[in-house]
């Protein structure tokens, strides 16, 4: 049986993955939300770790809720993109700075 | 009947105040005639029943009134009430007011004919009237004080009464803001007054005078002076404001912006007046202060010689009898300091005779004029205008002391008085108003002479209003004035003077007849025989009136000090200037041009008062303005506080950069550490 301790080190590392991700990528809006995606994931794998240690099914259970809101998410997020891509004919991070004071 | 009725006195003071607010309430509903008959009656009521008491006390012997018939309100043991203090002193000044006022009543009728502001001048000297009255009828600071500031507020209305012209609205700002100087040492005297004897009355007052006499007070710290002397100094300044006396005199020539008779009532006979009055009234108090005796009497000296030189150069009729009347109202203030306060109140009186004669004689050559008052376009107006060159002619005799009128026995004794006083000050004073004597008859007769002899300049003269408006004192309130005498305006041609109607004319002839005649009855009692008892107390060593009186036998034994001080030599030398070698006056002045030039602007009195005065305040506001206002207020503050939230707003803004990278960095930077502040805590 894999060690939590690894299944841990592993989520770790794709949280940490995907932060970098987020910061240094500056181009792609695409891999923004990818990004975010994996950072769920990594937050996924942590439940089912657990649950797995402590024998508690709600952990597993709370993946499916995460997947579900990701998955939508993801839906919404693409759906902007494309609206975005319309509008500015470019989903360049570096471009969409309209928030700024 | 042995007392007067306090039901009377009231009766006095209240007809013409109720006869003010018919007309100035209701003028619009009585009408010009139901607005001077009303005013008028309520005057005659005050002037009746004045005579009425005055014959009370002189013959019946009825002992003083001294009571309050209303108590305003009590304040920490002082009781502040309305009261009269009705003795000798009080009724002669009630009886002069009144008939004063009476006759410029009377003159008014004629002179502001078709002024469109008829009701509300008759409602004004009424009002003044009713002022004036509480003033001298006081028998209390606070009560004095009051009428002092309403006869001052009259005054203000009065001199500004043709609004509608810059230059008396300039004017009586002037005379506002220099009275309220002289206010301001009035208040602190009371203050003083009140501080050290805890009462406001004036028996309980003079009662403690001793006490005061004995105290002395730090002004500044190391400098012990006695508490009397300062505040018959801050007392003696009210008086200089309200008497116009050097250095706060400016205002009263320029209060002849006025209607004339308010010139005659207000700023010759009565309100100014009123610091005289006070000062004898406190005689009790000022006789206690050596060092306050002598200030009045220097500063009384100086404005009598000085104002009068200042009437030798002017050319405005008015102006010189107002020049006139600050130099007498200087030689009355020089009695106060030499003691005399017999004379300086017999003084008062005359001149009240005289200078309002004068005064209304004036505006009648005005009427005549049709509001010309540049004496250099008169000249023989003595066949136009006989009875008021009459008038005239005796009042100018009596304010030059011409022996056996009246201003001669009291400018006469007032003279003496000051030549036997042993008060510091008194050689100088002597001096100034000795030759103070000759000024006033050159002057007098330089305004007779040259409205009334000589060639008849007017004829020539250019008369159109915008040489008028120029000098223009009287002019511009109303068209209807002019056309009131039935001259269809200036511009056809030359004018003839004719005399004014009986209502202006039998005005000067009551005033000419105590002008000539009072002193013959009045020189005894009042200076001598001891008319005025207690009201008046003079200390041992100042008691020249006393000194006086060991000599006196009659008046007219008086009337060989006339050897001593000559007016006629003035009469002499203004008759050589100005009818025999009328072009002598001009080459004097250019002979002595520094001079001209000194006493053509007034000794520079209110080019200095504008300079340091007027534009120093104007600068100190600026000031406050610019750096209170705009700078610190405005520019710190307001504007500083919108400036400070931009610049912090500018600081933080750098932190929106508008990139998602930059807010999810934040939000993960945020989670570790409320992370961390959770695990590691």
């Amino acid at each position: 049986m894999i060690q939590l301790e690894f299944v841990l080190l592993l989520a770790g590392l794709l949280f940490a993955l995907s932060v970098a991700g987020i910061f240094i990528n500056r181009k792609n809006v695409i891999l923004l939300l990818m990004c975010i995606e994996l950072m769920l994931l990594a937050v996924n794998f942590n439940f089912v770790a657990f649950a797995r240690q402590l024998g508690d099914l709600d952990g597993q259970i709370f993946v499916f809720f995460i997947m579900t809101v990701a998955a939508a998410e993801s839906a919404i997020g693409l759906a902007i993109l494309v609206v975005l891509f319309r509008e500015r004919r470019s989903i360049n991070v570096d471009q969409l700075d309209t928030m700024k004071g | 009947m042995n007392e007067i009725s306090s039901a009377a006195l009231l009766a006095i003071v209240l007809a013409p105040l109720l006869a003010a607010l018919a007309a100035g309430l209701a003028g619009r509903l009585i009408g010009r005639t139901g607005a001077h008959s009303i005013t008028i009656a309520g005057v005659l009521t005050s002037f009746v029943l004045s005579v009425w008491v005055l014959k009370l006390m002189l013959v019946d012997g009825v002992p003083t009134f001294n009571d309050s018939v209303y108590t305003w309100l009590v304040s920490d043991g002082i009781r502040m009430e309305v009261g009269f203090l009705v003795d000798r002193l009080t009724v002669l000044m009630m009886v002069v007011v009144t008939f004063v006022s009476l006759c410029v009543h009377l003159y008014t009728i004629g002179y502001m004919h078709d002024d469109p502001g008829y009701q509300r001048f008759f409602s004004y000297i009424s009002l003044f009237t009713f002022a004036m009255l509480m003033l001298v009828m006081s028998n209390n600071f606070l009560q004095l004080f009051f009428g002092w500031e309403a006869v001052g507020v009259v005054s203000y209305l009065l001199i500004g009464f043709w609004y509608t012209r810059p230059s008396a609205i300039f004017a009586n700002l002037k005379a506002f803001l220099v009275n309220r100087v002289g206010d301001f040492g009035f208040v602190l005297g009371i203050a003083g007054i009140a501080y050290y004897t805890n009462s406001l009355d004036y028996t309980t007052v003079f009662g403690a005078r001793d006490l005061i006499a004995v105290t002395t007070m730090t002004l500044f710290p190391g400098v012990e002076w006695q508490a009397i002397t300062v505040v018959c100094l801050c007392l003696f300044v009210g008086a200089m404001g309200k008497s116009a006396q050097v250095p706060l005199h400016v205002w009263l020539p320029d209060s002849m912006e006025g209607p004339t008779p308010i010139s005659a009532l207000i700023h010759a006979a009565t309100m100014v007046t009123a610091g005289i009055f006070m000062v004898a009234r406190m005689s009790p108090l000022f006789e206690l202060s050596e060092v306050a005796l002598s200030t009045v009497l220097v500063i009384g000296a100086t404005t009598a010689f000085f104002m009068g030189l200042l009437g030798l150069v002017n050319n405005d009729i008015k102006r010189v009898v107002a020049y006139s009347t600050l130099s007498q109202l200087g030689y009355m203030t020089v009695a106060l300091g030499a003691s005399a306060y017999g004379a300086a109140i017999f003084h008062l009186m005359t001149h009240a005779f005289f200078k309002a004669l004068l005064f209304l004689a004036a505006g009648s050559v005005i009427i005549a004029m049709h509001h010309e008052q540049d004496m250099r376009k008169m000249g023989g107006l003595k066949k136009y205008l006989p009875i008021t060159y009459w008038t005239c002619l005796i009042g100018s005799l009596a304010l030059i002391g011409f022996p056996g009128t009246s201003g001669f026995f009291s400018k006469d004794a007032l003279i003496e008085a000051v030549e036997l006083s042993r008060t510091p000050g008194a050689g100088y004073a002597y001096w100034c108003v000795f030759l103070g004597v000759f000024i006033t008859a050159l002057y007098s007769f330089r305004l007779l002479f040259m409205t009334f002899h000589g060639p008849e300049r007017f004829a020539t003269a250019e008369h159109d209003h915008a040489d008028a408006d120029a000098h223009g004192r009287e002019h511009g309130a109303a068209h209807g004035h002019d056309d009131s005498h039935g001259h269809g305006g200036h511009q056809d041609g030359p004018v003839t003077p004719h005399e004014s109607p009986w209502v202006v004319t039998v005005p000067l002839i009551l005033l000419a007849i105590p002008s000539l005649l009072i002193g013959w009855f009045s020189i005894g009692p009042t200076l001598f025989g001891g008319y005025f008892g207690e009201a008046i107390v003079v200390s041992e060593n100042h008691a020249v009136l006393a000194e006086m009186g060991k000599e006196f036998e009659g008046p007219a034994d008086f009337l060989m000090h006339a050897l001593a001080h000559p007016p006629v030599l003035g009469v002499a030398v203004a008759w050589f200037l100005y009818i025999r070698r009328p072009d002598l006056p001009q080459k004097l002045a250019t002979q002595f041009a520094v001079v001209y030039r000194l006493l053509c602007h007034k000794f520079y009195f209110d080019e200095i008062y504008q300079a340091v005065f007027a534009a120093g305040s104007r600068n100190v506001g600026k000031a406050l303005w610019r750096v209170g206002d705009v700078a610190l207020i405005d520019d710190v503050l307001v504007n500083g506080s919108a400036r400070m939230v931009g610049w912090l707003a500018s600081v933080v803004r750098r932190v929106q950069s508008g990139y998602l990278y930059h807010y999810a960095f934040a939000m993960i930077i945020g989670l570790s550490v409320m992370l961390a502040w959770f695990v590691l805590r």
